[in-house]
């Protein structure tokens, strides 16, 4: 075989990981479906927990891979195993021939209008942490009010939730609920902000003092309890339902603006893709990793590799980390050639 | 509120529901409730409509309501209710009408719960023989009454004398609709638009000029509960639910409440009375409550049929305000006389809350 | 009034718009800690009055939060400063105990 290597998915794990085997003296082939590279990280504004630019680590990222051969709004149509290799057919009517893959294929953000209870899509100020995101980078959006005086963050939409057909924690957005919750409370001082949470799962590094200071420095009210549902009052406010669980009452309270924490599902789209390279899916719907202690990164194919989110969701270190270490396995896979 | 995402979540949840040839249920209480709703929904299906609907005096209470009371066993109320798909079977018939939300609920339940434990529905059909010597097929399509008229509702529209429209300002009348807790909540995929945002009343609002209230406390039962308002001692939590949803409500100033259920009808209805009584609180206009009317009497009323031969009389808010509203042709005097023209008496007035 | 034999029930339903948070930010510009409490309840289990007579420096923190009263819940309280040991977010609870009392008194 030729020693190609195609990289599917041009998000951080993609990008990380052409960047490590160009460094290791390879020309890899990274095939994005969007227009752009950079993925889910490149349309978020500040990172936690050193409050840093996404835009600036997607932007030096690509920089970084000017030699890799990139096509973006590209899509693999058909993948075929070889003896040795696999043969794959783009949308643009390449086809490529590689000794090795790297599925670096991310997640989807779950869709919040699926709970309908919390009204995303049917209630004017009803938003997402991807929307909130959007309108930190500059986007005008008109549910955001000018000056809202309160406003609520809903963990775990679409996570751990059986209802909504996924069991999994999506690991990253009570992390992320914390921060943009700091971010509105900079903006808005005078506002109330509230999280609403059932488990708060603050793992990573430094995030519990994110934590500590959200409660101390910011005035953030955490409360523990999953929202029933929410109303749009005759103002166009909302009136939201749960339980204060540590009193043991109802609770309910109105508010500006809410915010809900979309979770992280499979890439549904790259299903069929998935199934023609014979990769296996895990009880959890993402793809299943050989095993998921000591070999995250590797699959039930030969030379089929994996980073980041479609194994599960993960945070920008991890991902990172793990695109670094497919590269290195994939250098030394074709070496052992 | 957007509405394209209603809209869509209402495409979500669309069921089948035949045009034609139903086996019709009643309900045990709407009869002495609201007097003329069933009457009018055979009226209005039959005579207006032309549709085949079947009625048979043989049927019973499907169980629901002892059932959740607790007084019955669910076995019980299964067997029950496998009589009456008998009785459709003998009929001919294969599509199945109950007017009562419960019923409608209690049915769905028994057709899941013997869909996943068919051995249940086998001895089922066992206890029936013993009992009676009857065999049924299940329905293949049940659907609450309203559903019908939802199905309908455009068909009544362009036969409609009247509209849900203010007639001296041609404003939309501000209609809020109540969904029976026992319709969606349980099996929302069984529900014209699902149990978050129900279609099934508010198509027929939009449909016949009215505009729907959607406010804060919608979802909120209503507060019958069975155990809740039967048991007297329970009866401040039933009158309490009510409270909250008539606070809730309150800014929107609806023009009038339209329901889908036995229960709801009347506990929206009379507890406003009992409200006004203890906290001399009242929600409609000038003193008056806020009418509240069962989607038949709606019908009707668009249809151009006399209000109290709709049995409007019999509510304990008055409806006048709102027949004025909508320019509904009337004789004040013939309130309180019966189908015979002979005076039924009239009822005592409340302190507070303005009736006539 | 008529007299039906029953009447509307009061809702215990915690509306956050109405809670008075006057005591807490009070409370807070004395005593930092109190706004970390993750009311793990680490305090109320260890305290030796707590099983007598219901004192519960978790329950009063969180009374003080939501704007309600604390009656005399603190007045079993012995200052021995249990609590202050055993509490992973490093509140300094005896100083909180004493600041509630200066709030309320």
């Amino acid at each position: 075989m030729n020693g190609n290597i195609v990289i599917i998915g041009g998000g951080i794990a993609g990008m990380e990981a052409a960047k490590a085997l160009l460094a290791l003296g390879h020309t890899p082939i990274l095939v994005e479906a969007s227009r752009t590279l950079g993925g889910h990280v490149a349309s978020w504004h500040k990172l936690f927990p050193d409050m840093s630019s996404a835009k600036n680590l997607t932007a030096r990222l690509q920089s970084e891979i000017s030699g890799a051969n990139i096509f973006t709004d590209t899509r693999v149509i058909s993948l075929n195993r070889l003896v040795d290799g696999y043969s794959l057919k783009l949308s643009n009517g390449i086809v490529i021939n590689a000794s090795a893959l790297l599925f670096a294929t991310g997640f989807n953000l779950f869709d919040a209008a699926k709970k309908e209870e919390y009204g995303y899509g049917v209630y004017d100020r009803v938003i997402t942490n991807s929307d909130l995101e959007a309108w930190f980078s500059g986007k005008e959006d008109r549910r955001v009010p000018k000056v809202p005086e309160s406003i609520g963050f809903v963990h775990c939409v679409g996570s751990r939730d059986l209802k909504a057909c996924n069991g999994q924690c999506s690991k990253v957005c009570c992390a992320t609920a914390i921060k943009q919750a700091i971010e509105m409370k900079e903006r808005f001082p005078y506002a109330k902000v509230y999280c609403f949470y059932m488990d708060l799962r603050l793992f990573g590094k430094k995030y519990e003092d994110f934590y500590v200071n959200a409660q101390r420095d910011y005035g953030i009210q955490f409360i523990r309890g999953r929202v029933s549902e929410v109303g749009e009052t005759f103002d166009g406010r909302l009136q939201l339902k749960a339980e204060d669980t540590l009193s043991g009452k109802p609770l309910k309270v109105c508010l500006d603006l809410l915010v809900l924490m979309s979770g992280i599902v499979r890439n549904r789209s790259i299903e069929e893709l998935s199934d023609m390279a014979g990769l296996e899916t895990d009880s959890d719907g993402f793809l299943r990793s050989a095993d998921n202690e000591y070999a995250v990164i590797e699959s039930n194919r030969p030379g089929i590799y994996y980073a980041g989110a479609c194994t599960g969701p993960k945070t920008v270190p991890e991902t990172v980390a793990e695109a670094r270490s497919a590269a290195l396995a994939i250098h030394s896979y074709l070496e052992s050639l | 509120m957007i509405y394209e995402g209603k809209q869509r979540i209402w495409s979500e949840y669309q069921k089948d529901i035949p045009d034609d040839s139903w086996y019709y249920v009643r309900s045990c209480i709407r009869q002495n409730f609201f007097p003329a709703s069933e009457r009018m929904f055979t009226e209005i299906t039959r005579n207006v409509l032309g549709k085949d609907i079947y009625e048979t005096p043989h049927h019973t209470t499907c169980g629901g309501i002892a059932y959740h009371c607790d007084t019955i066993p669910q076995e019980t109320a299964m067997t029950i209710v496998a009589r009456q798909f008998a009785l459709m079977t003998e009929a001919g018939y294969e599509n199945y009408c109950p007017s009562c939300i419960t019923s409608f609920g209690n049915y769905a339940e028994i057709l899941e719960t013997w869909r996943e434990f068919p051995e249940l529905e086998a001895k089922i059909r066992d206890n029936l023989w013993k009992a009676c010597r009857r065999e049924f097929e299940k329905p293949r399509y049940l659907a609450h009454s309203s559903d019908l008229i939802y199905h309908w509702r455009n068909e009544i529209a362009a036969k409609a004398i009247y509209k849900l429209v203010n007639a001296a300002t041609g404003e939309p009348l501000r209609i809020v609709e109540h969904i029976g807790c026992h319709y969606a909540k349980m099996f929302p995929s069984k529900a014209v638009g699902g149990a978050e945002y129900p279609y099934v009343l508010a198509g027929m609002i939009e449909s016949w000029g009215g505009q729907v209230v959607d406010y804060p406390e919608r979802r909120h039962c209503c507060g019958y509960g069975f155990r809740q308002y039967h048991v007297k001692a329970n009866r401040s939590y039933s009158l309490s639910n009510t409270h909250k949803k008539f606070e809730s409500m309150e800014p929107f100033h609806p023009d009038a409440i339209i329901t889908n259920c036995p229960g709801c009808p009347y506990f929206l209805d009379r507890w406003q009375y009992v409200i006004a009584e203890q906290t001399g609180k009242t929600y409609g206009e000038n003193g008056f409550g806020i009418p509240v009317l069962t989607y038949e009497e709606l019908a009707g009323l668009v249809l151009g049929y006399d209000p109290w031969d709709l049995g409007l009389q019999l509510h304990q808010v008055a409806v006048e305000p709102l027949l004025d509203k909508m320019g509904v042709e009337y004789d004040p005097a013939a309130k309180y006389l019966g189908l015979n023209r002979e005076d039924i008496l009239r009822p005592e007035l409340p302190s507070s809350l303005k009736c006539f | 009034m008529t007299d039906f034999g029953f009447t509307l029930s009061r809702s215990s339903t915690l509306d956050l718009q109405k809670v008075d948070e006057g005591r807490f930010e009070q409370l807070c510009r004395l005593e930092k800690g109190a706004a970390v409490c993750i009311g793990c309840g680490s305090c109320s289990a260890t305290c030796p009055a707590g099983s007598l007579s219901g004192m519960s420096v978790r329950k009063i923190l969180l009374a003080v939060r939501r704007g309600q009263d604390i009656h005399r819940m603190l007045q079993c309280c012995m200052l021995c400063g249990k609590c202050t040991m055993v509490c992973p977010r490093g509140i300094n609870t005896r100083h909180l105990i004493l600041s509630i009392c200066s709030i309320y008194d």
